[in-house]
Order: C-alpha cells, then sequence, then structure tokens
C-alpha cells in the first residue's frame, strides 16, 4: 500500500539554513547538505528546500547547494522560492532537483505549468498555494509569500493547476501557519477529494496528533512541516512509529 | 568496470549518475552503438512519455542496439516500460524484450490519486537483482503506467491492484520505481546489478 509521506522543509539563505538550531547532533546545524543526510537517515520520505534570497549572487548559491545535495541523498526532493520562469526549472533541475515548486509565479502566468509539464513531465511540477480563509469563509490565495491577496478561490486555482498538468499541490494555510494547532484538515479533505492528484498539507504541524489527523480526515497524500522537526520537538522515527500505531501506513 | 547509460530524449539522468556516484562508479552517456555494446553494463533509464521516447529510439537505430545487448542491462521507470512489447500511452509499440504490455492507472476510488507517486511496498522478491531485499520494503515510484504482473514479473507492489514493481528475461532487468531515489534498499539494488 502507498505511504502517508513526512516530508521535513528547509529555509535556504545565502547557502545555509535558517531556523533549525537544534536538530540533533550536527557539527554544522547550518549546513543544509549535513541536514539533508541527517534528515534522510531519520526516515524522512522526501525534502522541500526553499530559497528564500532575494539576490542574484544567492541563486547561485542556492543553485549549488541543489548539487551537493542531491549527490548527497537518495530520497526525492523539492526545489522552491524565485522560480520565476522556466529558465529557473532549467537550472535546478540540471542541478539535480527532482521536482520544483511554483507559488507566485503560477497564479501570475499559470501558462508557465503547461510549459514545465510539457518538457518534463507532471512528476517534476508541484504547485504551491498560499491561501487564506477570509471572513466570509472564502479561501482566497496569496502571493508575494502571502502578502497580497490575489484575487483567485483555492479551489478553483488547484484544480487549474491539476488541468494545466501539475503532479502535486502543496497546500499551505496561512490561518494554521505557525501556530502548531494543527492543519487546515477540512479544506485539505475538501480539497483531496475534488483532485485527482496527490495534496501535500503545509502549516500547522505541532504534535504527533496532528500529523495523524491531516491524514485520517484531511485525506491528505503527506504531511510538510519545519520547525517541529528543526528544533527536535518531534523526531521522525518516533512520529513514524507513532502513525503506524495509528494505523496509517507509513515506510518505517 | 564500464558502464554505459543509454543517451535518448527521455529526462534528466543527473539522478542516476549521481546514485552510481554515491557506488563509486563513473558511467558514461552515450548513443554510440559501440560503446553501448562494449560497456559491461548497460542503464537504460528515464522519465518522459513512451510514444516520443520510442520514436528517438528508432530514429537513432537504438531499437536494435538495445535489443542486440548480451551484458546485463538495467531499465528503470520509462526504461522498464519501453522494455515491454506495447505501451497503452500513445498506443506505442516498444521494445519487445518482455511479453508484457503496459497499461494506464484506472482510478477505482477516490483516494487513488494517479500517477502513483511516492514510497509503495514490494512483494514476492525474487532474482539476484533483489539479493538483500525484505518482503515489505519500500521503494519510490513516480508513475501514471504500469506493466500488469506477468511471467517476467520478479517483484510486485499493490496501487488499485498489484503490477509488476520489477521485471527480468535473460540479462534484462527493469524497475518500475527509481532505485536511485529509494533510499538504502534502492542503493542495495543498484549495487546488485553492478555486481551481476
Amino acid at each position: 500500500m502507498l505511504a502517508k509521506r513526512i516530508i521535513p522543509c528547509l529555509d535556504i539563505k545565502d547557502g545555509t539554513t535558517v531556523k533549525g538550531t537544534n536538530f540533533i547532533n550536527l557539527r554544522q546545524a547550518g549546513d543544509p547538505v549535513e541536514l539533508a543526510r541527517a534528515y534522510s537517515e531519520q526516515g524522512a520520505d522526501e525534502l522541500v528546500f526553499l530559497d528564500i534570497t532575494a539576490s542574484h549572487e544567492g541563486r547561485k548559491t542556492f543553485t549549488h547547494v541543489v548539487e551537493q545535495v542531491a549527490q548527497a541523498i537518495n530520497i526525492p526532493f523539492t526545489v522552491g522560492g524565485g522560480i520565476n520562469e522556466a529558465a529557473d526549472v532549467d537550472r535546478l533541475l540540471a542541478a539535480g532537483a527532482d521536482k520544483v515548486s511554483l507559488n507566485s509565479a503560477a497564479l501570475r502566468r499559470p501558462e508557465l505549468i503547461d510549459q514545465i509539464t510539457r518538457a518534463y513531465g507532471s512528476q517534476v511540477c508541484v504547485v504551491a498555494i498560499d491561501a487564506r480563509q477570509e471572513e466570509d469563509g472564502y479561501w482566497q490565495c496569496y502571493v508575494n509569500g502571502g502578502r497580497v491577496p490575489f484575487g483567485k478561490g483555492l479551489f478553483e486555482w488547484a484544480r487549474e493547476a491539476q488541468d494545466r498538468g501539475a503532479g502535486e499541490i502543496l497546500f499551505t494555510s496561512m490561518n494554521h501557519d505557525g501556530v502548531k494547532a494543527g492543519f487546515a484538515n477540512e479544506a485539505l479533505r475538501q480539497l483531496s477529494d475534488s483532485l485527482s492528484i496527490p495534496v501535500i498539507a503545509s502549516g500547522g504541524a505541532g504534535t504527533m496528533q496532528h500529523f495523524r489527523d491531516t491524514f485520517a480526515l484531511g485525506h491528505s497524500s503527506a504531511a510538510l512541516a519545519a520547525s517541529v522537526f528543526h528544533f527536535g520537538e518531534i523526531g521522525i522515527p518516533q512520529l513514524k512509529q507513532y502513525l503506524r500505531q495509528e494505523n496509517i501506513n507509513v515506510r518505517l | 568496470m564500464s558502464i554505459a547509460i543509454v543517451k535518448y530524449n527521455a529526462g534528466n539522468i543527473r539522478s542516476v549518475t549521481n546514485a552510481l556516484g554515491r557506488l563509486g562508479v563513473e558511467a558514461t552517456l552515450t548513443d554510440d552503438p559501440e560503446l553501448l555494446q562494449r560497456a559491461d553494463k548497460v542503464l537504460f533509464p528515464g522519465q518522459g512519455e513512451a510514444g516520443h521516447a520510442m520514436a528517438y529510439l528508432r530514429e537513432h537505430g537504438l531499437d536494435s542496439v538495445i535489443r542486440s545487448l548480451r551484458q546485463p542491462l538495467l531499465g528503470i521507470c520509462i526504461g522498464q516500460q519501453l522494455l515491454c512489447r506495447h505501451s497503452e500511452e500513445g498506443d506505442t509499440d516498444c521494445l519487445g524484450i518482455f511479453s508484457e504490455d503496459v497499461v494506464r492507472f484506472r482510478p477505482e476510488r477516490q483516494e487513488d490519486k494517479v500517477p502513483h507517486m511516492g514510497w509503495n511496498s514490494l512483494t514476492h522478491v525474487k532474482s539476484p537483482l533483489m539479493a538483500g531485499i525484505s518482503e515489505g520494503e519500500f521503494v519510490y515510484f513516480v508513475h501514471s503506467f504500469y506493466v500488469p504482473v506477468g511471467e517476467n514479473t520478479i517483484a510486485t507492489t499493490d496501487y488499485i491492484q498489484p503490477f509488476s514493481a520489477a521485471l527480468h528475461r535473460d540479462n534484462f532487468y527493469a524497475t518500475q520505481f527509481h532505485p536511485e531515489k529509494s533510499g538504502d534498499a534502492g542503493h542495495r539494488i543498484l549495487k546488485n546489478f553492478l555486481e551481476l
């Protein structure tokens, strides 16, 4: 049976990992390659690296990080952040990334999804959606790292991304992100049940039960988290043992 | 030991060369028939669409080169599908080394997503390629088409229904999953292949 996936997310700035000071006994907690190797050995199913640098120089450094990670680990990884055009995708896939994650650029120019999936196949194209549930209940998509409302609904956009060839949807609920009170399972369930491609839950992980709930109640195919892993609050081996006991199929 | 990777129009082979690098082996990416025939081992990886891939192989005469090979060859993902008789993807006649046909996943329930993407387990494991791999071992898959269980199946995975996770006939081996992305289990399978 297909396993539910656990995906740690690492933010990279100027070639080093942001956050993650408490993570196990790394000599250099800021070294993304060492961190990637440690997560892979702990049983992470995939990794996501987000480039949060804005500069041109930072981009070059990030590409170099991607090359080193690709040589070091033997599990799939996705890269995102600052992908604005097809040339960025060419560069990152050539560096050894398995998938790329598009966010604002895809909302602004949806045809980018068609272009990338025609060239490389659906499996490389993750569409990341940051959305907030407004007071009237409407799930609104945001761009620019969640700063600017875009005027498109979550479900409508996810469906369009799928129809254009996206291989997966990575949905971050801005209402839940950073709150550590659980994932947006109601919206996730509606999203997952209405799409034919996998949905990755993001935003809200605080306890092991939150992971169980997003798989069991939110119908998510995978769950992504950052700080609970980086600060050592939840260990991946313990999380997977717990999920197995809760009858969630995970890779052990 | 000389390792050749078949050069054609099906995707990124960087992850395969990286995996071989972790095993201390360097490979040559080539579409030169002589280099392919002389190699000790041949890898035939790929992602992409069967129709375009087969058209390219035929145009470049690589179809008959691959059929003529006598050393161990390992097809990966679309590589496995192209070694079969026929693929439903683009109604494509393939290389015909394996008698099996390739068909598309047909979801039966809401939770059956296509592509089949992620870690799934191997059962009914046999053949030297799978030495040291236990029943239930997880490996990484990304695909929308599959090979049903047939006479050449050496490992089975269950997704919507059981299908061939790996095939073997004579010197031809193939995996639907990506050993280069399948953690320690995948590392072991690639090592087994290099030691055949």
